[in-house]
């Protein structure tokens, strides 16, 4: 994404930001709480529509209509189709079984054969340790648990990146470390990510390329060693030294 | 299994069935009999038009519902228009407007007269179901477009977030969230529905008050004929509820 700007009426949240992931790339956002570190994930896949600037995905630019709203709803959704999105309230279907949750996209939309879903479904909650939940719904499990089919929900339409919208902030303590497990088993086969996060040591683990944010503005930026070991703004020195 | 059978729950069960046999002995029900086909007959039509008109009615509150909650001004605001004009009129007034109203009008009009449909305008059974659909249409397109509206933004997010068209989500996500949501009181509106249907029998058609009072006037029994009628929607009401408890239970969507 290149001079990307948000504005939500008089407030402008993101002042002219870049951000560019290649295939493989961990890149942590991380920022103050108002920062607009999740509204920069969220543009990304047009959960909000930038208000000016140019986005380019897999060397592919969306059209953007004058006012700011995607020319191409095909467009937007077939980008959807291939970033897999991680909420912090980890919004999975309650309606549904953890299983329905990840055969609703893959069967409905990408249009695979039920047999075959359900197998790649099984696999995947395999993967991130749930297999015994699959009729499960999700009212029934702990928060680090739902989070984790989340991620396996996001997994399941193959996509070719992930972004994680701050997906242990919503979680207990003592159930951080389950989902970041996955997470970090994530980042170390290589998948592309672009994560949104409040856990400092976590970020300074996984990532390839840190961003630090600072009221709409990339403050600093850098691979996680020269950010987190010598920061050279004094925002960024502040702001390790309190959530340090 | 614990002891059912308490002392108090004795003597409620004594008093019960001591009631029921003193209605099967002390009271008449001789002309029973002679009437069972005819109330057969009233049971139906009064089952069928329940669910004819609470089915469709709700087919059109979602349209309705959904308007409200998402819709542009030009669908919301004839929505709401309509459901207010509903929800704002009683229920007999609607009934006689169309059963006196266009009923009376619709002769007049050779056209309408010679069509195939003049065989059914004729009879009074078409306005009786198009007024109780309207009503239950008008009262439920409330109750969607509150259960849309509460449906969790998150989860629609999710679905939006991974590329799902959006007659999608409304097929698998929005809609089946809001109907949950609504079913409790989408249950109890179906028994006030089922409540409605005895004013039918002021426009003639034949349901199973109309029969009951037509037993009254034939054989000047007062009582009895009332005494079977409550008992027959009472035990409708507790087939509706039944029939809504199964549909609540089969996706538990919160931990008891």
């Amino acid at each position: 994404m290149e001079r990307l700007h948000k504005s939500f009426g008089p407030l402008e949240v993101l002042k002219g930001v870049n951000l560019t992931a290649h295939q493989g790339d961990v890149v942590a956002i991380i920022g103050g709480s108002g920062s607009g570190k999740s509204t920069m994930l969220r543009c990304i896949n047009f959960l909000e529509t930038p208000t000016s600037g140019r986005i380019i995905i897999g060397g592919q630019e969306v059209a953007l209509r004058p006012d700011g709203q995607p020319a191409n709803r095909k467009q937007i959704e077939n980008l959807r189709q291939s970033l897999g999105m991680v909420f912090q309230q980890f919004n999975l279907w309650s309606h549904k079984t953890v299983l329905e949750n990840l055969i609703e996209v893959p069967t409905q939309v990408l249009k695979i054969p039920k047999d075959q879903a359900i197998t790649r479904a099984r696999a995947l909650l395999d993967r991130v340790g749930l297999a015994d939940k699959e009729n499960t719904y999700p009212a029934f499990m702990s928060g680090g648990q739902q989070q984790r089919a989340a991620i396996a929900r996001a997994l399941a339409i193959n996509p070719r990146a992930m972004l994680f919208d701050e997906p242990t902030s919503a979680l207990d303590p003592e159930l951080v470390g389950e989902v970041l497990g996955v997470i970090r088993d994530l980042a170390t086969e290589g998948r592309t990510m672009i994560l949104v996060t409040h856990e400092m040591k976590f970020a300074r683990e996984v990532a390839s390329h840190v961003i630090y944010l600072h009221n709409g503005v990339i403050e600093e930026e850098g691979p996680p060693d020269q950010l987190f070991a010598a920061p050279k703004s004094e925002r960024l020195q502040q702001f390790l030294a309190t959530v340090g | 299994m614990t002891n059912f059978w308490h002392p108090h729950r004795i003597v409620m069960a004594a008093i019960a069935i001591a009631i029921i046999l003193a209605c099967a002995l002390l009271l008449r029900w001789d002309w029973l009999p002679k009437y069972l086909p005819l109330i057969g007959q009233g049971i139906w039509r009064t089952l069928w038009l329940l669910a004819v008109t609470a089915t469709l009615g709700f087919l059109i509150a979602i349209p309705l519902g959904l308007a409200q909650a998402a819709g542009p001004w030009y669908l919301a605001a004839p929505a709401r228009i309509f459901c207010t004009v509903i929800r704002g009129t009683p229920l007999l007034l609607q009934l006689w407007l169309l059963y006196y109203g266009l009923g009376s009008l619709f002769p007049q009009f050779p056209a309408i007269r010679e069509s195939d449909l003049w065989p059914y305008l004729r009879q009074a059974w078409p306005y009786a179901v198009v007024a109780l659909t309207l009503s239950f249409a008008g009262y439920e397109g409330e109750v969607m477009r509150g259960a849309f509206k509460g449906v969790p933004g998150g989860q629609l997010e999710a679905a939006r977030a991974m590329g799902m068209p959006r007659t999608t989500i409304l097929r698998r996500i929005w809609l089946p969230l809001a109907i949950q949501r609504a079913l409790p009181t989408l249950g109890g509106e179906t028994v006030l529905q089922l409540k409605a249907t005895p004013l039918v029998a002021t426009i003639t058609v034949v349901d199973i008050y109309a029969v009951a009072s037509r037993v009254r006037q034939d054989t000047f029994i007062v009582y009895e004929p009332l005494l079977l009628l409550a008992v027959v929607y009472m035990v409708i009401t507790g087939l509706i509820v039944l029939a809504f408890r199964w549909l609540e239970n089969r996706i538990p969507s919160r931990v008891a």
